[in-house]
């Protein structure tokens, strides 16, 4: 019996660089090492002569000089005398706020959708599918300069809410829907506990987190009695008393009021206004991801196999629970990777804003100080890393909420 | 006496019971609503709902539709026609159709062009998607390109036959020196393809597009319908290569070669497309050399190909991924090198189940091409908003243009997903 043995040792030939597996790879990488240095030198050294050549460098010293434009939508202080850094902020943080309401509308357009597209009813289901497969297949910016044209040339100017023989009206006296944008009442505290409204609306938010906490033990607690005693006690009114009782006591305690829209001179004052852009750009990515995001629910419901769902039903479980112990869990497993990818999308597309002069991100630092400042490197760069950060976060975020769903394997 | 007993016994019955009808409400249309429209009150109230949505709906469009004016040359006029009634302006459509489909800039008399390069798309494409149709097709498939090419942008006829040379002057060196060394036939013949290239290109007379049989079109005068078709094509027909070498290169051994592939894919699937478009119209000038003028729409080109790529690297990376250890083995221990396995074994089944994502990878980008119209291109949305909507007779014509373009949008992207779904079927060769 022969063993094995090294190849003999015949000295090294240019050829094995190529036929040798031992040296090939080795080759392969350093001729595409070579090839990627020879590419960035060659696109840097074009950039030097043309930089050169414009009279330009790379510098961003421009993001301190005042913008000299203005911003209608805007969620933090800003004026036309605030430098070019401040304009991105006002970007970034429209973009970031766009994208989080569409995120959340578009799941729920999404979850509403794939779930009645499964359902017996035909119609219902049939209505559900023209509804997907039309979405889908049309572009996005269609859809937006849709919704925007509807938003600036079928609804009234404010004009038309004035005089005795106004042809339009608010509704309830409190929302105002003009081609301007929408209006809509703006809470607001008469005595809040601090002097900020923010710091007010923090209290609000922990009172929240205080219920959801009592909520949360208020089923542990039951939990542990059903299984001491095998009787469940009814948990329904002490779970809306946690809700409510601390919400309502904040409200009453701060002095609640509603501050309404009115029609001042020649447009609405006070309230809220929610820009026409905003409102196009918002509900057209929820519409537009929401067809893309009930396909991934009607496949992720459609994987439980129905096994499951007749297993369950035979233990006794009513549908109610079965939907949620049985098959929501398992079809989350399907739909969460897929709809990390629609949130990114959504906060990919929502650079579309530019086309209805929306003053996200793209709008601001991409679009007016680019064109102003001329400084189209710098611009974008930052853009893209912007881009960038946010699309990695967001993939991050939601694959921890993915790690804690996902089917645990021992 | 037996006639007596058969008759006498009233119980047995002598003969059976021909089948009586179902009740009314279990048969025919009835027992359908019942069951798919009323069948608990839930479903019911969805269904009233439903109706309700839907009058609703037509009741608005229908009239409009019904009412449409065709003939009309302006807004006023066809309001004149209207006199008040609710009814569409289609007549933007019929005098603007031109402008619609080619762009305000392409000569009107050479529009022929553009329509036999789209007839010669679907011969060439044809041989592509349906496995039937005699291989010897794919012949006219490789030359398509070229001959569009020069169909669209018109010119000498020199400069798509230098290239088609070039091409076949690679393929004939890898033909014949890739069968011992994949290697060096793969790096021969794109030496090949760039000798013919740089010879080629050095005989081709200066003046040879003043003259030429076809009346030379620059770039930027292209438009319309016609932009997003040509961007699709092109973008999905050249990313399907590079995806594919991207998804192989996230899979090497090789650390560089497949830090190189992840970085790419990582960053362009970070950033939105509109950001690469900046970057194609005002930032990938500085990049080329500075004497250089690479027009705008192969700018736009190569930032959309790299784009779609990385996508399509992507779903093919989840194809490789999803094929079982087995083949890859199976592969080696056949004796096959690299290059052989990926293309014999590895490939074509990975590809196969990665048919559905490629397919939803060129509907995205199909429907992405109408972004150029940011960048002040004048694909179809960017001639509605610019053009047609600034212009006099038509400015206020929203409803007709845009729906007009979602149609065209809706027929071609919906058309491409049944195609996909009918290919799926196709090939499931596996599991039933």
């Amino acid at each position: 019996m022969s063993t094995l043995t090294d190849p003999p040792n015949e000295g090294f030939r240019l050829s094995m660089l190529f036929n040798d597996t031992r040296y090939r790879s080795l080759t392969f990488q350093v001729i595409a090492a070579v090839v990627l240095a020879l590419c960035i030198w060659y696109l840097g050294n074009n950039l030097i002569q043309n930089l050169r050549a414009a009279g330009l460098n790379i510098s961003y010293s421009f993001l301190g000089n005042p913008s000299g434009y203005d911003i209608n939508q805007r969620l933090v202080e800003y004026d036309n005398q605030s430098s070019h850094g401040r304009a991105a902020l006002v970007g970034l943080l429209n973009t970031l706020l766009v994208a989080f309401l569409a995120c959340i509308t578009a799941t729920v357009f999404g979850v509403i959708a794939g779930v009645l597209r499964l359902s017996n009813n035909w119609l219902v289901s049939k209505l559900m599918a023209v509804y997907v497969e039309i979405f889908r297949n049309i572009p996005v910016l269609i859809w937006i300069i849709i919704i925007f044209t509807i938003m600036t040339a079928v609804l009234p100017g404010p004009r038309a809410f004035r005089g005795d023989d106004a042809t339009s009206s608010m509704l309830f006296d409190a929302f105002a829907f003009t081609n301007r944008g929408i209006y809509i009442p703006m809470p607001w505290f008469e005595n809040g506990i601090f002097a900020s409204a923010s710091m007010n609306w923090l209290l609000v938010l922990i009172g929240f987190a205080g219920s959801w906490f009592a909520a949360h033990q208020i089923n542990i607690w039951a939990n542990n009695k059903q299984e001491a005693t095998g009787v469940r006690p009814k948990t329904l009114s002490l779970i809306l008393a946690a809700w409510l009782v601390p919400f309502l006591a904040l409200m009453l305690i701060m002095g609640l009021t509603w501050e309404y829209p009115e029609l001042k001179g020649f447009n609405f004052k006070g309230g809220i206004k929610i820009g026409g852009p905003l409102i196009a750009l918002w509900f057209a990515l929820s519409i537009y991801t929401g067809a893309f995001i009930a396909e991934n629910v009607r496949a992720g419901i459609q994987a439980v196999s129905k096994g499951q769902t007749e297993a369950a039903s035979a233990l006794g479980l009513r549908p109610r629970r079965v939907m949620n112990l049985v098959v929501l869990p398992q079809a989350l497993r399907v739909i969460i990777p897929p709809l990390i990818s629609n949130f990114l999308n959504i906060t990919k597309n929502s650079s579309l804003a530019i086309a209805v002069g929306y003053a996200d991100i793209t709008a601001t630092l991409g679009g007016i100080t680019l064109n102003q400042t001329g400084r189209a490197i710098e611009c974008v760069l930052l853009l893209m890393l912007f881009y960038l950060t946010a699309s990695l976060t967001i993939s991050m975020v939601m694959n921890v909420y993915n790690a804690s769903v996902k089917l645990k394997e021992r | 006496m037996s006639d007596q007993t058969t008759n006498s016994i009233a119980f047995v019955a002598d003969g059976t019971i021909p089948p009586s009808p179902p009740p009314a409400g279990e048969t025919g249309p009835i027992k359908w609503l019942r069951e798919n429209l009323f069948s608990n009150a839930v479903n019911s109230v969805l269904t009233i709902l439903a109706l309700l949505a839907i009058y609703m709906i037509l009741a608005k469009t229908l009239p409009w539709i019904l009412n449409g004016v065709w003939t009309t040359s302006s807004l006023a006029e066809c309001r004149e026609v209207l006199n008040g009634k609710v009814g569409a302006c289609f007549s933007v459509l019929t005098e603007r159709w031109n402008q619609l489909l080619y762009g305000f800039k392409y000569p009107v008399d050479q529009y022929w062009r553009p329509n036999l390069a789209l007839v010669l798309l679907l011969v060439a494409i044809a041989p592509v998607l349906f496995f039937d149709l005699p291989r010897k097709l794919l012949a006219f498939t490789a030359v398509y390109p070229f001959l569009a090419f020069w169909l669209i942008w018109g010119g000498t006829i020199l400069a798509p036959i230098v290239a088609l040379l070039g091409f076949a002057a690679g393929a004939f060196v890898f033909q014949t020196y890739g069968k011992s060394s994949f290697a060096i036939g793969f790096f021969g013949a794109i030496a090949a393809a760039f000798a013919v290239w740089l010879i080629g290109g050095a005989l081709i007379p200066d003046g040879a597009s003043d003259n030429a049989m076809l009346q030379a079109v620059p770039s930027r005068d292209l438009g319309g319908f016609m932009l997003n078709l040509m961007l699709g094509v092109t973008c999905v027909s050249l990313s399907l290569p590079l995806g594919i070498a991207l998804a192989l290169g996230r899979q090497s051994d090789m650390p560089l070669i497949k830090w190189i592939c992840v970085v790419f894919i990582e960053f362009v699937r970070g950033v939105p497309l509109i950001t690469l478009l900046f970057v194609a119209s005002v930032m990938l000038a500085y990049f080329f050399p500075p004497e250089s003028t690479v027009d705008l729409f192969l700018r736009v080109v190569i930032m959309i190909t790299m784009f779609s790529a990385a996508y399509i690297a992507e779903v093919i990376r989840g194809g490789l991924a999803a094929l079982p250890k087995g083949q890859y083995e199976a592969a080696d221990s056949l004796g096959l090198d690299y290059p052989q396995a990926m293309r014999l074994i590895i490939l074509p089944q990975a590809l196969k189940i990665s048919i559905p994502g490629i397919v939803n990878v060129a509907v995205g980008l199909f429907k992405d091409t109408t972004l150029v119209s940011v960048i002040s291109m004048f694909d179809l949305v960017g001639m509605i908003r610019g053009p047609i909507l600034a212009s006099t007779e038509w400015n206020g014509v929203y409803w007709e243009l845009l729906g007009f373009a979602a149609a065209l949008f809706f027929v071609v992207c919906y058309g491409i997903s049944q195609y996909s779904q009918w290919l799926e079927r196709r090939l499931a060769t596996d599991h039933r």
